[in-house]
This record gives structure tokens, sequence and C-alpha cells, in this order.
């Protein structure tokens, strides 16, 4: 099973996004807790490279690739701008605590998608961004 | 994503519709800004017919949260389905904040 999406750097997009990864998950019955993660976990990446990578230029666009196989699901979205974004190293954990003091509002949406998902990786190909995320689904 | 604002004496009442994400979390942000929040006892978050929240919305409600500690508001969050208070409990953030079932022990807290 396999589907591909294309959207602009807009974050008025982001809605468009979440509603392909749900539809091509609950198409498997799957719990709503579930699907919601991944979800989520496809919105931070889309969007830190929309508003971070792209700084919302609507004239870029990203890719989103989703295959689902025997439960191991694929996530691949590639980034076609110009400027590379690969976080380095591991996502810390953020210090909440701090972040209230603080009123520190950024800084967790990586966090969220490390712990949902069981791989994330950056890399580059042919001078474009690739973010690969990987899950088992019960 | 809609917010709805619901004074009642000390107590106001943001009931939120939609999903909250990078997108629409401005919306919320302009409701928690207004000086005159301060002024209540306590705000109730009615999460019914929140759909989605993304590490955007949630970083609205943590800029928030310690002005209004300060200004002794409490806030407090009810009626959140299962999806959404588990994006709270992914980070942590359901033992920092006051998270309740129900609109009576919402009232209550």
């Amino acid at each position: 099973m396999q589907d591909r999406i294309r959207i602009s750097c807009s974050r008025q997009n982001l809605q468009q996004v979440r509603d392909f990864v749900r539809d091509f998950l609950l198409a498997g019955k799957r719990s709503e807790v579930i699907v919601n993660q991944v979800v989520l976990a496809v919105d931070e990446v889309v969007a830190n490279f929309i508003i971070h990578a792209n700084e919302e230029d609507s004239s870029q666009f990203l890719d989103l690739i989703l295959v689902l196989v025997n439960h191991r699901l694929e996530i691949e979205i590639e980034d076609h701008g110009s400027n590379l974004f690969l976080p380095r190293g591991a996502t810390p954990t953020p210090d909440l605590r701090e972040y209230i003091r603080q009123g520190r509002r950024g800084g967790m949406g990586m966090a969220l998608v490390s712990r949902i998902m069981d791989r994330v990786e950056f890399f580059e190909r042919n001078s474009h961004t690739i973010c690969h995320l990987t899950k088992e689904l019960a | 994503m809609k917010v709805t604002a619901q004074p009642a004496a000390d107590t106001l009442t943001l009931v939120l519709d939609g999903e909250l994400d990078a997108s629409s979390a401005v919306v919320l942000d302009t409701e928690l800004n207004k000086p005159d929040l301060l002024t209540y006892r306590k705000v109730l978050i009615d999460c019914q017919k929140l759909s989605y929240i993304s590490s955007a919305g949630l970083g609205v409600f943590i800029s928030h949260l310690q002005r209004l500690q300060d200004s002794d508001v409490k806030l407090v969050f009810y009626n959140m389905q299962e999806k959404v208070f588990n994006v709270f409990e992914i980070l942590g953030l359901d033992s920092l904040m006051n998270i309740v079932p129900t609109v009576e022990e919402a009232q209550t807290v």
C-alpha cells in the first residue's frame, strides 16, 4: 500500500497533510491514538520544513510518500527547497518545567517525533533534505 | 480552529473547536493574551471538540502558564479526547497541567 502527496510550503497546507496521513492509516481500522501519533509526527516534521527550512516560501514544495508493508510504515518527506535542513545529533529531552518558567513555546516538536516513531533520519539526496520516519504498527 | 469565550463570574471558559496546529495556534494565543484574562480566578479549557493538538498548540499553553500562575489564575483542561490527552502524556505535560475528565471536576480544582 502506497500513496503520495505534494504540497507547497505554506502552513495553511498542514491540514491537507494531516488529512492525507489520517485517511491512509484509518483505511486499516487502527486505533485513533496510534493514527493521531503518526499524524502528529508527520505534521511536526512538515511544519519544520515549511516554517524553518523554507521560511513559508509557497513557491517551494515538499513531497510526502507513505508506504505500508506488513504493518511496517515508512514515511519519506522530501524538501525541494534550496536550504538543507539537517538536525544533528540526538533530540534533547525538553525540560518542561524550565520551558514553563521561561514562557518558551518552541522546541518540543522533534521530541514528540522521536518518541512516537521507531526511527527518525534526516539526510541529503540530490541537494535536497530527506526525512525518513519508520514505525511498526500493531 | 474556533475559540469561544464564555465568561461567568470569576471563571472564563474557552471552548476549543477544531485542530490546533502551527497554522491555527495564533487564534488561541490571541485569546490568552487578552489583559482581562488575569482578572479571572480560573480559566477552563473545554476540549471536547478539540480533535488535534501539535507542539505549536502545546507551546501556546506553556508560554502563558507561568503568567497565569503568577497572577493566581488556575488553568484547567477538561473533556479532553483520549488521542489529545495522549499528546500531553508523550511529553509528560499531563503531570504539569491540571487536566480533569469533567466540567464538574474542573469547577472544583
